[in-house]
């Protein structure tokens, strides 16, 4: 199989309905992006495919081939958000947070300059069991001041 | 000197012979060590065989490198809570370090060094790592700092009254000579441990408190960079699955692996007690493997009833309508006398809860003859040592764990059984030869799994005294007892040391412990999730009866029970939510008051009824935890713990069908997500005392807070959660 993560083309030995998460995980050894649910419910494995947010569990590498697939690594560690998300202390146990800020980084795409609404709205799909909810908020709105 | 500091004797002995024994080696060191804890004798032979601890001239807890970078040896489990800058902070403020290169590393298991003195073991829980480390740790950092002081006062040839460090530098007063921790750190090595070290007096802190305080991980967790169990990779490691009963209780008869034998990457499938476990290259092929065994399994044991027939018995029970008297644990006054026509009557039910951590449950294990070697995060090491080594017939202390971030965890990885960590070392017993193999439990099996906090039912009758305040106190809690022995003690916790039971003339408190198959486990803030429920709406329920205001009310209990904390946070909670002045539109206020582990809590919540559901806007959380080592975390935590128990208030419940959970993933049991989540403002009440816990204490009073103003806008008192049905 045939992807493009992170600007690389890379070949991987994978049957084609192999979920792009587990191909990331177990064959690239890109671990930010992370299981949680395995049905797309909550937003721990969201990858950006050709700038759009996808659960990278609920989309087969056969789908994923031809895309453009950036994941957290892809993001080269100092991203507006990634600043915002250090400076506010976001993260607790962390492990939904790839996710979290790969969603964002979706809607920071379409939506430069959201509002607290428009926050709820596109963050709603990404479960956060520790509650940085409010902080997650706050760090968007801080990113998109500089985005 | 610059700061003025305190004597302190405490624990100096231990202290001593920690240091000591720091230069000491191995297994010398431990036995060393505990002879100076009669208590810790058991630790001592848990511990056989058991991975050196950190040792260097400043104990196990400290070490200093060349280049000036302190490491902290944390024995505590970070899973969110941040108690890796907690410990580290502690220390730094002692030692007097550059805050800037201070570095935590997680502990080996070792219960000899790194219990936990609260709990005989090494264990993270009960929001007892910053109490259980502050002094300890106080202790290690200040005895550093002055190996540091009498170095340079020996080498410059100046009393040691006028050395001071600051900020990782050593200085002297008079000539403003200094020099670093690297510098000096040979002739620092050389000098005995003071046996009584000077710590700081609080009001000099300069880090502990302070808003400098910040997470250790914040950017490694902003970037995917940190590795959790789930991210483990190891030369030749395999990946396994179990196909576990889906009745509790359930056992294999018997299975066919001979379509999942023919999966790409699936390696072998073989049955252990609690399932057939599949084991491949990949998770995938894991999965996939998995998903083709052929199970029979036989239920002759199972847990069968639903949990709507457990309700029925457990409100039987609770009325005094079966032969289980169940234990008194508070009895005063004669009851005879009281509860003929109550004031009140109320009963309350709860749903079984699951934890469910972002990480589902997994480990990673090498088993080679008798040694064990196990790679995750770890919560109750001692207690994993203990189960694993039954499980592969070795000792405790040579099951080596290397303990790893959690990615959640709120008790699940808490369980006395350890289920799924024992579950690991019976796969990679069986595959032999020290391989290592990587346990993954989907989401579908944590969520089914069990160690659930426990469905619970609660009856009370309550009398008023002349006075208005209750008088007499009468409650039964039905519930499963999370102990395999003694008293049902987690169940009431927060019930028996209310100032609302505590005044009363008579009181008769008992607590009945129905068996069930289903297994239940510690779930962030245990006992309390339900009892701040029952105590704080049945007040409020009290107070509006009689026409009185809540937070008046509560006031007038608080002072006649000379509770000053709890006066405290109700007051500068009320100042700061503007209780009392109106609120527009169809919101109200509803207010809570609960302490939990040694900290007291008082929630405000802003709610209103949005097509028929609460929806909370703004809590206002006021917080006396002693001494705040990290207000921002403290923060953190408080904001945390009111989506933790406003999730499980508004949607949390795990229901059973012929003793099968309903529910198996965040599709049909609900969480709270950021469109639902309030806005949480954090006031910390100033303090003096020692520190106590956060992690758990900001979770019980935000389904009362709720509750409370429902009560307002609805008139009627809330009897089950979750509040969506």
């Amino acid at each position: 199989m045939q992807l493009n993560i992170n600007g690389q083309g890379l070949t991987i030995d994978v049957d084609p309905d192999t979920p792009l998460l587990w191909a990331i995980r177990d064959h690239l050894h890109l671990t930010g992006t992370k299981y949680g649910c395995g049905i797309a419910q909550c937003g721990a494995c969201t990858v950006l495919a050709d700038g759009h947010a996808v659960r990278s569990c609920s989309l087969s590498v056969e789908s994923a081939q031809g895309m453009q697939i950036t994941t957290i690594e892809g993001l080269g560690g100092d991203h507006p958000l990634q600043r915002a998300w250090i400076k506010r202390d976001v993260a607790q146990c962390g492990y939904c947070q790839s996710g979290q800020i790969m969603q964002a980084a979706a809607l920071l795409a379409a939506n430069p300059k959201p509002t607290d609404s428009d926050i709820d709205v596109a963050m709603a799909g990404n479960v956060c069991r520790c509650g940085t909810y409010q902080r997650i908020r706050a760090a968007i709105k801080d990113a998109a001041g500089v985005v | 000197m610059t700061s003025p500091r305190t004597k302190s004797s405490a624990f100096a002995l231990t202290r001593r012979k920690l240091v000591l024994g720091g230069s000491l080696i191995g297994g010398t060191l431990i036995i060393g060590y505990t002879a100076a804890n009669f208590g810790a004798v058991a630790s001592a032979a848990l511990s056989i065989g058991a991975e050196a601890p950190v040792s260097g001239p400043f104990g196990p807890f400290i070490t200093i490198d060349r280049d000036n970078w302190v490491t902290v040896v944390n024995a505590y489990q970070e899973m969110g809570q941040g108690i890796h800058a907690g410990v580290a902070v502690i220390v730094a403020e002692e030692l007097d370090a550059d805050w800037s290169k201070v570095k935590v590393m997680s502990a080996p298991a070792n219960a000899a060094v790194y219990r936990n003195k609260a709990m005989g073991m090494q264990a993270t829980a009960g929001s007892s790592a910053i109490a259980g480390a502050w002094t300890q740790l106080r202790m290690a950092g200040a005895a550093a700092r002055e190996m540091f002081v009498l170095a340079a006062a020996a080498k410059w040839e100046v009393p040691a009254g006028t050395v001071h460090v600051r900020n990782g530098m050593i200085i002297h007063a008079g000539s403003g000579r200094q020099e670093s921790f690297g510098d000096l750190l040979d002739l620092a090595a050389k000098q005995e441990a003071p046996a009584a070290p000077l710590l700081k007096a609080i009001e000099s802190f300069a880090l502990v408190g302070s808003r400098r305080v910040r997470r250790m991980d914040g950017a490694a967790k902003a970037t995917g960079a940190v590795t959790y169990t789930q991210d483990v990779q190891m030369p030749g490691m395999l990946v396994a699955m179990v196909a576990h009963p889906p009745h509790f209780g359930g056992k294999v008869r018997s299975f066919d692996a001979a379509a999942a034998r023919k999966i790409t990457g699936v390696v072998d499938a073989f049955a252990i007690p609690s399932g057939v476990a599949v084991v491949a290259q990949d998770t995938w092929s894991a999965r996939k493997g998995r998903d083709a065994l052929t199970v029979t399994w036989d239920n002759s044991a199972t847990e069968k009833r639903s949990s709507e027939q457990l309700l029925q018995l457990y409100r039987r029970i609770g009325e005094g309508g079966t032969d289980d008297r169940g234990t008194s644990y508070h009895a005063k006054g004669d009851p005879a006398t009281a509860f003929r026509e109550a004031y009140l009557e109320a009963s309350y039910d709860f749903p079984y809860l699951a934890h469910a951590p972002m990480e589902p449950m997994n480990c990673v294990a090498q088993v080679d003859g008798r040694q064990v070697k196990l790679t995750f995060a770890s919560q109750l090491q001692t207690v994993d040592q203990v189960n694993s080594a039954l499980a592969s017939i070795t000792l405790p202390g040579m099951v080596h764990i290397e303990t790893l971030p959690a990615g959640g965890s709120f008790g699940r990885r808490g369980g006395l059984s350890s289920g799924y960590v024992v579950e690991s070392v019976r796969i990679a017993r069986h595959v032999g030869k020290g391989r290592p193999v990587k346990l993954v439990w989907t989401r579908e099996d944590d969520m089914t799994g069990g160690y659930y906090r426990p469905m619970a039912h609660h009856r009370l009758w309550v009398d008023r005294g002349a006075d208005g305040l209750p008088a007499a106190w009468r409650h039964h809690t039905v519930a499963q007892s999370l102990l395999p022995v003694g008293p049902n003690v987690t169940e009431v916790e927060g019930i028996k040391n209310s100032p609302y039971v505590a005044g009363c003339a008579v009181a008769d408190c008992r607590v009945f412990s129905p068996s069930v198959g289903v297994p239940v486990g510690f779930w962030r803030s245990v006992g309390h999730s339900h009892n701040a429920m029952v105590m704080e709406h049945t007040i409020d329920q009290i107070a509006r009866l009689g026409g009185l205001d809540p937070a008046e009310y509560r006031r007038a209990i608080y002072r006649k029970a000379g509770d000053e904390r709890r006066l405290a946070v109700l007051d500068l909670a009320c100042e700061r939510a503007g209780w009392g002045s109106s609120m527009q539109g169809d919101w109200a206020r509803g207010l809570a008051v609960h302490e939990a582990f040694g900290t007291v809590v008082a929630q405000i919540a802003e709610v209103a009824l949005v097509e028929g559901r609460p929806r909370v806007r703004r809590v206002v959380c006021a917080v006396d935890c002693g001494i705040a080592v990290s207000p921002d975390q403290v923060a953190a935590q408080m904001e945390g713990g009111v989506c933790f128990g406003l999730s499980a208030a508004m949607y949390g419940k795990i229901t059973l069908d012929d003793g099968v959970p309903a529910q198996d993933n965040f599709d049909t049991y609900e969480v709270l997500r950021i469109d639902d989540a309030p806005v949480v403002e954090t006031h910390i009440v100033p303090s003096r005392r020692d520190p106590s816990g956060v992690g758990e204490p900001g979770v019980p009073p935000i389904a009362p807070a709720v509750a409370n103003a429902l009560l307002v806008l609805t008139g009627k008192p809330t009897t089950s959660l979750p509040f969506v049905a």
